[in-house]
């Protein structure tokens, strides 16, 4: 996913075109102007869905199946910016941190796309550390290749916790060993002692990764 | 009976309140900030409290399928400290946000120099954002805090209709009912409005211009007394799409002058976590 193709996909979805190009052009000449108009996407550009193909909660990442048009239209601002490494991951820090929960789900959307490096992985813990599923389901897309192994499994531990469908987990099949297997299979035996179900798709990942040998 | 709480303070509530006042038919609200009970110290504390406005409280307001609003500003109680006042440089970021409505809870507490110039800083923040804004009266010397309420309000130059001055009652209603202000009542136990009154004041003054809130909070309140206040209506003999009006059309109209008011049914996110307690957060 580029930038490109994101505009390719908003192209006759924005409620406002004109108002979106003339917030791109702005924020790539003035990055602070990004404070306002950050904010404002949502009500420029409108909140539907940005494709119809699937429901948010069925992917993650950067796909943007699932994806609405101000999460785009967001992501579109911040790739806009006129910046790279550490002043960029400072500006983008600094729109996570007054962002709405709708502000930060975009910020957290576009990391992947931003030359920033590892520069965004404590948004990412922030993220990780708070209790709306929307957050933690945008935290753990292909961005988190950034996260160290136990944070990582700590992520998708809380999104079984969570209920949030494992398919927003990027990289999921490369990446599950055999200590979240282990972590999977305890939460399992909690589950049961207290007469509880895990997530069906827990079970098959469990299923699939029970058996591997745990991190030594 | 549908419902929209202009002025409820959910943070010191809990998913009990959400529960029965979804059952009740409250669909909206807004969440006005203010003080905590316990004073702040620095500025900091609030912008975690602001964040928690846009933030993590819409949240769980949409697991009950309730839409949550907010208004933002700095309360005159808490504009005395000048630790605090470092907060008025960091409002014009919140108040570009998609779930902010209005700015407020702003008026008078004491009726200080300090307030009166924190006051007038946040009504030109109004004007200049296109925001309505709320406007507490003071618990103490109502009426001539009210009075002077609106010399402030008229010396700022926003429009009347943008403003609701709120906490009124049977001494105070008469000066703002010819000010076009919006008229804000709360219906709390003990220190305000009772339905039985409210509905007796909405018989003398009529609908229009009329808001009717619980302000309930870390008191002792009820978030159910908006549907005490539409019951005690229609036993006074108003009718159904009088009731509607004041707790529901009345609400939205002021708020709506946001430009920002979203009111489309929660998105389908919140409604897969039915039937767990609240998402389940990571405790």
């Amino acid at each position: 996913m580029t930038a490109g193709q994101l505009a390719d996909l908003l192209d006759g979805r924005v409620a406002d075109p004109d108002w979106l190009a003339g917030a791109v052009d702005r924020v790539a000449r003035d990055p602070d102007a990004l404070a306002a108009l950050f904010p404002a996407a949502g009500r420029r550009c409108g909140r539907g869905p940005l494709s119809g193909t699937a429901p948010r909660s069925e992917t993650g990442g950067t796909d943007p199946a699932g994806w609405t048009v101000d999460d785009a239209a967001r992501v579109l601002l911040l790739t806009a910016l006129p910046l790279s490494g550490a002043a960029l991951a400072e500006q983008v820090e600094a729109v996570y941190r007054y962002g709405s929960a709708d502000e930060k789900r975009a910020v957290l959307r576009a990391l992947p796309l931003l030359d920033i490096g590892a520069g965004g992985v404590e948004i990412l813990h922030d993220a990780i550390r708070t209790n709306d599923t929307r957050l933690v389901a945008a935290a753990v897309g292909p961005y988190a290749r950034h996260l160290d192994a136990a944070m990582w499994r700590q992520a998708v531990l809380k999104c079984v916790f969570m209920d949030i469908p494992l398919t927003a987990v990027d990289g999921l099949d490369r990446r599950a060993d055999g200590e979240l297997g282990r972590m999977l299979g305890d939460l399992a035996d909690e589950r049961r002692a207290a007469g509880r179900t895990m997530p069906a798709d827990a079970d098959i990942l469990l299923a699939l990764i029970g058996d591997l040998p745990p991190e030594g | 009976m549908r419902i929209f709480d202009p002025h409820i303070h959910m943070t010191s509530r809990t998913t009990d309140d959400y529960e029965r006042m979804a059952a009740a038919g409250v669909r909206a609200l807004v969440e006005p900030a203010f003080w905590l009970g316990q004073p702040r110290t620095n500025a900091g504390a609030f912008t975690d409290y602001f964040d928690s406005l846009i933030g993590w409280e819409p949240f769980r307001a949409a697991q009950f399928g309730i839409r949550h609003h907010c208004t933002i500003g700095l309360n005159p109680k808490e504009a005395n400290d000048p630790r605090c006042r470092e907060v008025l440089g960091l409002l014009p970021r919140y108040l570009a946000k998609d779930g902010v409505v209005a700015v407020g809870e702003l008026g008078y507490d004491s009726m200080t120099p300090e307030e009166d110039e924190v006051f007038a800083a946040q009504l030109a923040l109004a004007v200049e954002h296109e925001l309505p804004a709320l406007v507490h009266t003071p618990h103490r010397d109502k009426h001539r805090g009210t009075l002077r309420t609106l010399d402030v309000v008229k010396e700022s130059g926003i429009d009347a209709g943008m403003v609701v001055v709120d906490h009124l009652n049977e001494v105070t209603v008469g000066s703002v009912a010819g000010s076009g202000c919006w008229m804000g009542f709360s219906i709390y136990p003990g220190t305000k409005m009772s339905p039985d009154r409210m509905a007796a004041v909405l018989r003398e003054y009529g609908p229009e211009r009329m808001l009717v809130n619980s302000a309930a909070d870390w008191g002792r309140s009820d978030p159910l007394l908006t549907l005490a206040t539409g019951q005690a209506m229609l036993a006074a003999g108003f009718g159904d799409d009088d009731v509607d009006r004041v707790l529901w059309r009345n609400p939205v109209e002021f708020y709506a002058q946001s430009g920002r008011l979203d009111l489309s049914a929660t998105d389908g996110q919140p409604a897969a976590f039915a039937g767990n307690s609240i998402a389940r957060g990571g405790n």
